[in-house]
């Protein structure tokens, strides 16, 4: 009566096993929870980003590492209030296997957050808070896009080579601003020169006249800016107005001219910016993503597509390794960290607090466009400053 | 040095200028009818997505500003005509709740017709270029010539207000309604006169400030704010006060973001606070 068979027994315990983490129910598709923008401010980025990622399985014929992939969006809104909420929605209602978001720096936090608590995969496709891979890195947690460091330091160092001594940087008062500023500095004097002033504005205030008026008497060779959105429009033509560009150049983090160029004008003609990806990158790999992209969307590419369309290449990577679990949480980390992106904007590989390493592009405004016109920071890591990730 | 100060006064008399276009209108609404208007700020944001929407339209922005001007006067009198005069008389917590639903419902509005997004208003053609100020600045000429209107309106509206007929009549109004009944005049249409041209005002502002500010969500909350600080600081009621508190507030902003940006965001207050020690009812209270 009390006979249990040896079959049995290791029935059950593969059973036990198996209940701290479900086995991958075979045929069972992934759940991607598509976290995003898909109203206001950053709709365009958000739709962007998910047409990116959407594109990049359509071309896996609706499979990442052999598995199904389904996806479910929710619109967060770019409301931090509202993210708590919306993340709990889809790890605890829609038992998403995978996390994809966002756009803002406040919203992503929520996410990190719950990629840490919950070990659930995170995909990070543009919030560029050093936070996230810095202090607050996690084996779950993998960035497809930036940190606010990067494109600026690439911008600094740019400036010190062409010969700039000392130059300024002007931003919102806030994380994005700051973290940015950091990377100018740090770019500068990395590269011989230095950044003697940091002015600020309060968020998301646009009377940049007390800020204007006072760079002629700084004594800078050039002015660096961190502006994204409306905010960037506003800064580039009041500096065009106030006819400080004839003597002192303004350059920045390349948000300061993307996606903006067309109500900006005459006024962004010429203006120097750095950033991972810009106009004009004439890699086979660019130019066939652009062509799908358009034939897909009807819409150009842009670096939120790029973004979006990596962080799905970064999740193949891992799939493929473990066979479509996601939750293999060791090995899927691990295949990505080995992987080699072969991203539209040039390959990268992720460095050890998962954050791309990337060469930064110098960029020009020229009719219209961000032309690529040179390297201003190759194979750029984030320093990744505080990072400890446990399991790694 | 100095000529970095001479700039930046200029951008203080400037924005202090915008300042007073709004509060003018704030403090006389206050002052005739004793209505707290927080909904103030959306009216000087409906002014400048008016501007927004017909320059797109229309291309030119010249149209924009007639069209602020006369939508904001017959906006301001069908509110005061269903909604403010009912609340004249109520207490202020009623007069706060009823303008409270007011922006919500603005900026629900906008929501629905112009969306969430940041949008950028071309200068007028005529005026895209610079003027050397001093040194390597300069001043864009549509910045001078808002500088110029702002003149103007605040010129026109003291003698309004001090030499005519019409202004001895909101000056009673001001002091005792009642009064101005028995003398003849009709106290409802004074009420709707003011506060039809407090709205034009605000939204004059918002369609001038428009190309300098951009346009976008709760963008007249900042200076919702800081009108209130001009007309608690000018004295209740008083134009001419609203005039120099809003020429002081402006430059201490600027001065301060300029000169001690950790204290810029406190600069106005403590000035609001030290005015307050010396001067309770404020600067040019006529009580």
């Amino acid at each position: 009566m009390h006979h249990v068979s040896r079959r049995a027994m290791l029935a059950g315990a593969a059973l036990t096993a198996g209940l701290g983490r479900p086995a991958v129910a075979q045929g069972a598709p992934l759940k991607v929870g598509m976290m995003l923008p898909f109203s206001g401010t950053y709709a365009a980025l958000g739709e962007n980003i998910a047409a990116g990622f959407e594109l990049l399985i359509a071309e896996n014929d609706g499979k990442l590492g052999g598995r199904a992939v389904t996806l479910i969006r929710l619109d967060d809104e770019s409301d931090p209030a509202k993210a708590p909420a919306n993340v709990n929605r889809l790890t605890e209602r829609d038992n998403v296997d995978v996390l994809l978001g966002t756009v803002h720096s406040g919203v992503v936090m929520a996410l990190v957050q719950a990629a840490r608590e919950k070990e659930i995969p995170l995909f990070i496709p543009n919030a560029g808070n050093v936070a996230a891979t810095r202090d607050l890195c996690s084996p779950h947690v993998f960035r497809s896009s930036f940190s606010n460091w990067q494109p600026a330091y690439g911008m600094g160092r740019a400036l010190a080579a062409r010969g700039v001594k000392k130059a300024a940087w002007v931003t919102w008062d806030y994380a994005a601003g700051k973290e940015s500023g950091e990377g100018f500095r740090d770019g500068l004097r990395d590269g011989g020169a230095e950044m003697t002033h940091l002015l600020t504005v309060p968020f998301p205030e646009t009377n940049f006249q007390p800020v204007l008026a006072q760079i002629s008497g700084l004594g800078v060779e050039a002015v660096g800016s961190f502006f994204a959105g409306g905010g960037a429009i506003q800064f580039v033509k009041d500096y065009a107005a106030s006819g400080l560009r004839a003597t002192i150049p303004l350059c920045g983090s390349g948000f300061l001219t993307e996606g903006v160029l067309k109500p900006q004008g005459a006024a962004a003609e010429g203006i120097q910016t750095a950033l991972h990806y810009g106009d004009g990158l004439d890699n086979a790999k660019n130019v066939a993503f652009r062509t799908a992209f358009k034939a897909k969307t009807t819409r150009d590419a842009d670096v939120y597509a790029v973004q979006g369309y990596d962080a799905g290449q970064m999740l193949a990577a891992g799939l493929t390794a473990t066979k479509g679990d996601a939750a293999a949480a060791m090995a899927f980390a691990a295949a990505i960290r080995a992987a080699r992106i072969d991203s539209p904007r040039g390959a990268f590989t992720l460095s050890a607090s998962h954050n791309p390493i990337q060469t930064i592009w110098l960029r020009e405004a020229r009719d219209g466009q961000n032309k690529v016109i040179g390297i201003a920071a190759k194979d750029l890591a984030d320093p990744g400053t505080g990072c400890k990730m446990a399991g790694a | 040095m100095l000529t970095g100060l001479i700039a930046q006064l200029l951008n203080g008399v400037q924005y202090g200028l915008l300042l007073f276009l709004i509060s003018s209108g704030l403090t006389l609404i206050f002052g005739v009818m004793g209505v707290i208007n927080l909904a103030h700020g959306s009216l000087f944001m409906i002014g400048a997505y008016l501007a927004f929407g017909v320059a797109s339209l229309t291309g030119s922005l010249w149209l924009a500003l007639p069209v602020a001007v006369l939508g904001g006067a017959v906006f301001g009198a069908v509110l005061e005509r269903l909604l403010f005069r009912r609340f004249r008389t109520r207490a202020h917590l009623d007069q706060v709740l009823l303008t409270f639903a007011l922006i919500l419902l603005f900026e629900e509005g906008r929501s629905t017709l112009a969306g969430n997004q940041f949008h950028s208003v071309p200068v007028p053609g005529v005026l895209d270029f610079s003027v050397p100020v001093i040194g390597g600045f300069g001043y864009s000429a549509y910045r001078l010539a808002v500088l110029v209107i702002c003149l103007i309106v605040a010129a026109g509206l003291v003698w309004l207000i001090e030499r005519t007929r019409v202004g001895s009549a909101i000056r009673a109004a001001a002091e005792n309604t009642e009064m101005l009944n028995l003398l003849g005049f009709d106290a409802g249409r004074v009420h709707t006169m003011v506060f039809a041209g407090g709205t034009a005002l605000a939204m004059l502002a918002g369609a001038l400030a428009a190309p300098l500010q951009s346009v976008y969500p709760g963008m007249g909350d900042g200076f919702l704010i800081l009108s209130f600080i001009v007309v608690v600081i000018g004295g209740l009621g008083s134009v001419a006060g609203a005039f120099w508190a809003a020429l002081l507030v402006g430059l201490i902003d600027t001065l301060g973001k300029a000169y001690l940006p950790q204290a810029a965001g406190i600069a106005v207050c403590a000035m609001m606070a030290v005015v307050l020690l010396w001067r309770p009812t404020g600067l040019f209270s006529r009580t």
